[in-house]
């Protein structure tokens, strides 16, 4: 493969094209003239030029140097990287989806409502809460829209005192953030040696100014919170609200609901356990999911079912307003929904116990030749330290680099911060026992490379189409895009 | 049970179990306590195989009157513009859309430098220093634009014309919200910006204005006189603009605007009833490190080759956390990538023609519909949209032009109560004139 990659400004050519516009077929008028002067543009954006075939080889050539879940094992531990589903995306491109506009008048648009609706009824069942929004966008943005309606709930109780959102120091940084954009101070609780939540350290830090624990369960670490119900009593009894944060739901589907625990509001990362693709960042899809007593607080418009009709409701006085405009990421939510109905209950029930399997199958492989940090069973995802092999100049970030030399994604490392020289793997339930036993064998190899050959690792990676880069420069002068020399 | 999905075998079980050292599967669940464990089965809606699925997923879809048989001639934010077929192919390889977030750039290099050329196309429609990766839509990241103006101004006040969208407008107050910023709308005077009203409540504790550009009505607000409004009072200068129009029209980086934001939805990327579309968020250099949301870099490896990273990253939750600029993790990269592909496959060229067109077609509606004899309210410049009066309920009106395979334009009395049996008409360049004299013979039937 060739090493350099132009841009697509450096292979333009003025008067090419790659899309042929039809020709004007209205009377024309010259616009130089019915412009007044101020909007009439004068420099012309640099736009690239280039035929179909240059266009085309171009993205072709940008894909191969990418890797996706289709190309290899993508371990990235909290982000559920597993297969997506084709007939997803076919039915998400059926005109009646696609090109439907989200004004249109509602009798024009009743199966996209119907789709939406059950949707909603589906993830009502798997969370165990009273209803669901679909509005937010991701993950952090329905994290923000939760903690919007626990504020405006403990405003209509007169509480305006509640200011702190309590987070695990293994918590995901959108946690502490979101709860700061929703106007709310965040409050670290330790972990314990067993990798869970410190009930003296909540008792401590919980009281009367607490709104909200924020939390993950299973865990970042991947382990199952086994006090939830005590966590839950502590929170409650002080008047806060529990959060839970769905980006670990693959664990559990199945096996226990966020609504039983005790969790008040609930989101749900639907391009992680309902594989809604990840795109290469996004879009993702964040409906959230509440208890009755919130059900007031929802984003409007709430989407209501009369007889067989479906219509939005706007007139909802206690709702904390919109967070996005109109219903949400629908095109992620049809194949969500799509996903769903490929499963049924009982085939989401299998995914969360052979996701599980899974992880505990590579963690009990690798827990010898790496630092186990906590030694019970996991769930969907585990940690491991790479402390020993730092001992030998070999950090964890060297080792994951030496993993893309063998066509893997490496694991999410350096997260949770509570962990030193961590590597969080989560397989997903979509990989086979051969892949599992592949990738072992490799990172096995690379502990032993860390002790035999530590350069080899220290330098990787030596197989991918470009080396380690110069971050630093990179963030010191920055070269935000690309300007013709 | 066998899925397709699902690759695990009895006998595969059988061995991991052994490696694990317990016997069933359930022993790996036996720390959520008793109490909490789900007993029953999930209500969840039951099983269907491909065929039946596709027969259904196909039933629902096609419940929707869509926009590929039906002439639209609604937009208020939403456009029906040409999507070359390129785009589709682009953003269906695997190796894209399977991907996550690249924060490996030796195996993410094409991601990254896609989103580099993003950037680049961005920066250059909208006359700004650096634009950012992407955000979730036009809305939030104009919301966005909102926390950032207040944070850096160190002020409270945001001032809103009510020619924005009024989804905008109500997303800006919920974000708003959550920071205990104040919102005051501004009201406008023949379908533009009221100086005077405006004047009045841009402050010393103003921390933005923003507008759209053009507005919610179509017209073309007067920039110029704005900004200096605005920066008189050293408030921050925010436009939200569709960038198509920015291919033809002044950009508002060339006329002192601090933060340009908007949605590509028109570059490349179907309606889908409203999402996912794409936000992008420009800035001026003095702002580049207050940026919402993932960056990338130009950056060398080792032998002094040429690639591309996530930089300046201490401004995002993954490492600030509470102290981060934004909350924004996951973002539209997928889509931002379609909207490149479809500015370059339009080119420099074929994008400045598709806005004229725009302005042409509008031209020609609206001149057609004026001679049937149909009102048309405002008078000043517009891009593709603009405000017609009939007598009688858009919504019936909507009613009776589906019966002719059109879509009719958006209903303002829903939003603008003085704006009662008002309806916006949205012309592209998708519309070609038989549909255009078709929509002007059944309003001005109607009128």
């Amino acid at each position: 493969m060739s090493k350099d990659q132009a841009l697509i400004f450096e292979l333009s050519e003025p008067e090419r094209i790659s899309y042929s516009l039809p020709e004007l077929d209205v009377p024309d008028i010259d616009l130089d003239e019915w412009l007044p002067e101020e909007f009439n543009r004068k420099t012309e954006p640099e736009l690239p030029e280039v035929s179909e075939l240059q266009l085309m080889r171009h993205y072709t050539a940008l894909s191969k140097r990418n890797h996706g879940v289709d190309s290899g094992f993508y371990p990235l531990g909290s982000c559920t990287m597993k297969y997506n589903p084709k007939i997803n995306e076919d039915v998400a491109r059926y005109p009646g989806f696609a090109f439907v506009h989200p004004l249109q008048e509602e009798e024009t648009v009743q199966g996209a409502l119907e789709m939406m609706y059950n949707l909603q009824e589906n993830l009502v069942a798997v969370t165990g809460m009273d209803e669901v929004t679909l509005q937010p966008a991701a993950g952090a943005h329905g994290e923000w829209t939760g903690l919007m309606m626990i504020r405006a709930y403990h405003e209509a109780n007169g509480d305006f005192n509640r200011t702190k959102v309590i987070v695990p120091d293994s918590a995901h940084g959108t946690n502490p953030a979101s709860a700061t954009v929703a106007g709310f101070e965040a409050v670290t609780v330790k972990s314990n040696e067993k990798g869970l939540v410190d009930l003296e350290d909540l008792k401590r830090v919980v009281n009367h100014d607490t709104a909200a624990l924020m939390l993950t369960n299973p865990n970042t670490l991947g382990l199952f919170e086994e006090q939830i119900t005590e966590m839950a009593t502590i929170i409650h009894d002080a008047g806060g609200k529990l959060y839970y944060d769905g980006a670990n739901m693959n664990a559990i589907m199945g096996a226990a609901r966020p609504g039983d625990m005790g969790f008040d509001v609930v989101h749900l990362n639907l391009h992680k356990t309902f594989t809604g693709p990840h795109g290469g960042g996004g879009p993702g899809s964040g409906p959230v999911g509440v208890k009755s007593d919130l059900i007031p607080y929802l984003p409007k418009p709430v989407l209501v079912k009369e007889n067989d009709n479906y219509r939005f409701d706007y007139d909802r006085p206690q709702s904390i307003g919109r967070v996005k405009p109109y219903y949400g990421n629908f095109g992620i939510n049809v194949r969500a929904y799509t996903y769903i109905r490929t499963m049924g209950p009982e085939g989401l029930k299998q995914v969360s116990e052979n996701a599980v399997l899974n992880a505990n199958y590579m963690m009990r492989r690798l827990q010898d030749a790496f630092v186990l940090p906590y030694e019970q069973h996991c769930k969907h995802e585990f940690v491991i330290s790479g402390k020993k092999q730092k001992k030998l100049g070999v950090r964890t970030l060297d080792m994951a680099k030496r993993l893309l030399d063998f066509g893997y994604h490496p694991p999410t490392i350096y997260f949770p911060i509570n962990v030193e020289e961590c590597m969080m793997i989560e397989p997903t339930e979509t990989e086979s026992k051969e892949t599992l036993d592949e990738f072992c064998d490799v990172l096995l190899q690379i502990a032993k490379e860390a002790e035999d050959n530590p350069e080899i690792v220290q330098e990787a990676p030596h197989t991918t189409v470009i080396g380690r880069l110069d971050e630093t420069t990179a963030a010191r002068k920055p070269i935000l895009r690309y300007q013709k020399a | 049970m066998k899925h397709r999905y699902l690759p695990t075998t009895d006998q595969d079980r059988k061995e991991m179990l052994e490696t694990i050292g317990v016997d069933s599967v359930q022993a790996l669940f036996e720390d959520i306590p008793e109490s909490i464990r789900f007993k029953g089965d999930l209500k969840v809606e039951k099983q269907l195989f491909e065929p039946e699925l596709i027969r259904y997923m196909s039933k629902l879809a096609s419940k929707n009157a869509n926009t590929l048989e039906n002439a639209s001639f609604l937009g208020a934010g939403v456009y029906d513009h040409a999507i070359p077929s390129v785009v589709d192919h682009v953003i269906r390889r695997s190796e894209f859309y399977t991907a996550y977030t690249p924060y490996q750039p030796e195996i993410s290099q094409g991601e990254l430098q896609a989103i580099f050329e993003f950037q680049t196309m961005i920066s250059e429609l909208t006359g700004m220093d650096v634009a950012n990766s992407s955000m979730y839509d036009g809305p939030t990241a104009l919301a966005e634009a909102g926390l950032l103006s207040a944070g850096q101004t160190k002020k409270k006040k945001i001032v809103v014309s009510k020619t924005v969208h009024p989804e905008a407008r109500a997303v800006i107050e919920t974000y708003a919200k959550g920071q205990r910023l104040t919102v005051v709308e501004v009201d406008s005077s023949n379908g533009v910006t009221d100086l005077e009203k405006l004047k009045h409540e841009v402050d010393e504790h103003t921390a933005c204005v923003m507008v759209q550009y053009p507005n919610f009505f179509g017209q073309l607000e007067p920039l110029p006189e704005i900004e200096k409004l605005v920066h008189e009072q050293k408030a921050m200068f925010v436009v939200s603009s569709n960038p198509l129009a920015l291919g033809r029209l002044t950009p508002p980086g060339e006329m002192g605007a601090d933060i340009v934001v908007g949605d590509c939805q028109p570059f490349g990327i179907p309606a889908q009833f409203g999402g996912p579309h794409c936000g992008y968020f420009a800035v001026t250099k003095k702002l580049m490190r207050k940026v919402p949301g993932r960056l990338i870099g130009q950056t060398t490896d080792d032998n002094g080759q040429r690639g591309f990273v996530l930089t300046l990253q201490a401004r995002e939750q993954h490492i600030r956390r509470d102290k981060a600029t934004s909350n924004i993790c996951s973002n539209q990269a997928l889509n931002a990538l379609a909207s490149s592909v479809a500015m370059s496959a339009l080119g420099k060229k074929g994008v400045r023609k598709m806005a004229e067109q725009n302005i042409k077609k509008a031209h020609y509606a609206k001149a057609r519909l004026e001679e049937a004899g149909v009102e048309t309210v405002f008078n000043g410049v517009y891009f593709n949209e603009f405000v017609i009066k009939v007598n009688g309920p858009i919504k019936e009106l909507n009613r009776k032009l589906l019966t002719k395979g059109i879509i009719g334009g958006y209903d303002l009395g829903r939003d603008y109560p003085e704006l009662n049996n008002h309806m916006l008409v949205a012309v592209t360049e998708n519309r070609t004139k038989a549909e255009i004299d078709l929509f002007v013979e059944e309003v001005g039937g109607a009128k």
